[in-house]
């Protein structure tokens, strides 16, 4: 599509082509917020609030303190987590699908474990570490590894064998094979783990403090639930909604950097 | 033969190491019992009625969950996905709202419609109605311009062309859409069980813990996992089943 726009990029047109872009961009979503500002002004509903009340309690609810006490904390365990599902995942992932025997015993295994809903994770990670940092920590990984594990260890072992046996007899560096073959090559596979984890771990953090916390997100929108601060509740659901979106938007800057090759590649393959 | 070996292996070798875990004093058994307790237990809950009715209770709303949202997003998706202004006008709203994790909204689900089985539905819908959603409009969109040029000029009807134009084209898509979004759907009714609190595997899963019944969560932590390996295998057997004439399964099938 962009090709075919630049081929008929004429000067006059840009402005009308941007502007055409931003109405297709934001046209619905105002659209819908002005017909729910204007029907909330009629709704006796009392679960559901207007934009402007939900804006009012958003300012005064997570800027301020709540922000330094319960969001970052959260923020920090979540990215914590993933981070460590990254390491753990890519080296045991680079190793198990380098190693085939090794691959054929764990598979029934790994299969098994990521099937287990993750968050049935929590109570026995409760159970095991008690309630504490570590425990949520310990529980994003134990839910977020395995997509990334699982897509590594496809993507080490889709390697292409020619390029292995090449750098074989160039005899390059098993450490230079690895980061040079190996993890470049299966570095779309790696992304698309990482972008599941990321789904994942969101959720973790949101129910691992609906469980077991007195601070974080998820305890504050559980605790405004429970005392009926509507208006509250939903600034909460509005703010994780905008650290998804956040992190949706972040992997995808990260995942065009680091796979600017793989993306180029399959224009040329495609043209 | 050799995969078959090796895999069970694996599997004994864990069973092994766990029991041999609590067994040497690495752990205390009231944390981590002992796999044979945890075996033995299970044994005995699959012949009580009570643990079947709960897992019947998971899965109806799992069932009910995927029914609806894969309804809703294979209607919405066809006509998004078909229609190039829609496509472009709510592709900024669905690219905010697919990421807004879904347990979010347990919470609002809880203040609607209490703790019963619909407020778990809310969440279950809302999870697997965008994994549906964004195949489908993938999958309508791929629709090939010279096939599609084609079935016009050959004055194929509307109908015509959502059968053998458009369905052909989006049923990879949407096979794997299904499967995603049952996973997903199976995650949540699970999880919704056990913050909510209806009834189901997931509650008592939430029982066992407040009551310190170790080997009762660790039993209950297998029922689940077998519960997802059984939904993916199952989805994965139709996805082939369905796809049978596909190109993607018949070179599978050529290069065995």
């Amino acid at each position: 599509m962009t090709a075919l726009g630049a081929g008929r990029a004429r000067p006059r047109d840009l402005g009308v082509r941007v502007a055409e872009n931003v109405l297709f961009a934001v046209g619905l979503p105002v659209l819908a917020v002005g017909l729910w500002a204007v029907w909330s002004t009629r709704s006796t509903n009392r679960f559901l609030v207007g934009p402007r009340a939900l804006l009012d309690a958003f300012r005064q609810t997570w800027i301020g303190p709540a922000f330094v006490d319960d969001v970052l904390p959260s923020l920090y365990r979540l990215l914590i987590g993933l981070f460590a599902s990254v390491l753990l995942g890519v080296a045991a992932g680079v190793v198990i699908g380098r190693l085939r025997p090794l691959r054929e015993i764990l598979e029934p295994l790994l299969e098994f474990f990521r099937a287990i809903p993750p968050p049935v994770l929590i109570p026995v990670a409760m159970l095991l570490l008690g309630i504490t940092d570590t425990m949520k920590v310990v529980v994003i990984v134990s839910g977020a590894i395995w997509p990334i594990l699982l897509n590594t260890i496809e993507g080490v072992r889709a390697t292409d064998s020619v390029m292995m046996e090449t750098a074989h007899s160039f005899r390059i560096s098993r450490w230079d094979r690895l980061w040079l073959l190996i993890l470049p090559a299966a570095s779309p596979r790696i992304m698309t783990g990482v972008r599941q984890a990321l789904s994942v771990a969101l959720i973790l953090m949101v129910i691992s403090e609906m469980f077991a916390s007195s601070a974080g997100l998820g305890y504050r929108i559980a605790y405004f639930q429970r005392n009926y601060l509507i208006a509250e509740m939903w600034s909460g659901i509005l703010l994780l909604g905008l650290i998804g979106v956040f992190l949706a938007v972040a992997f995808g800057v990260v995942e065009r950097r680091v796979l600017r090759w793989y993306h180029g590649m399959k224009e040329v393959n495609r043209g | 033969m050799r995969k078959i070996l090796l895999g069970a292996a694996g599997l004994l070798g864990f069973l092994v190491v766990w029991q041999l875990i609590p067994t040497l004093g690495l752990a205390d058994p009231h944390d981590l019992p002992y796999a044979t307790d945890v075996f033995g237990w299970l044994f005995q809950e699959v012949r009580d009625l009570a643990f079947w009715r709960r897992l019947r209770l998971t899965m109806t709303s799992w069932a009910i969950g995927l029914t609806l949202a894969t309804l809703a997003a294979l209607a919405l998706g066809t006509v998004v996905g078909m229609v190039p202004f829609l496509r472009r006008a709510t592709h900024t709203t669905v690219e905010f709202l697919r990421p807004v994790p879904s347990v979010a909204l347990i919470p609002l689900a809880v203040l609607m419609f209490g703790l019963q089985m619909r407020a778990a539905l809310v969440i279950i819908v809302y999870a697997a109605f965008w994994q549906v959603f964004v195949q489908v409009i993938y999958g309508v969109a791929d629709v090939d311009t010279v096939a599609r040029d084609t079935a016009r000029s050959f004055g194929l009807t509307r109908a015509e062309r959502l059968r053998y134009l458009v369905l052909p084209t989006a049923l990879p898509y949407l096979m794997t859409g299904l499967r995603l979004g049952a996973a997903v759907a199976l995650i949540l009714a699970v999880t919704a069980e056990m913050v909510i609190g209806n009834p189901g595997i997931g509650r008592m899963i939430e029982l066992s813990r407040s009551s310190g019944d170790a080997v009762g969560l660790y039993g209950l932590v297998v029922v689940t996992g077998v519960l997802g390996l059984l939904v993916n295998v199952v989805f994965r057997f139709v996805e082939r089943r369905s796809l049978a004439w596909h190109q993607s399964v018949l070179a599978d099938e050529a290069a065995r």
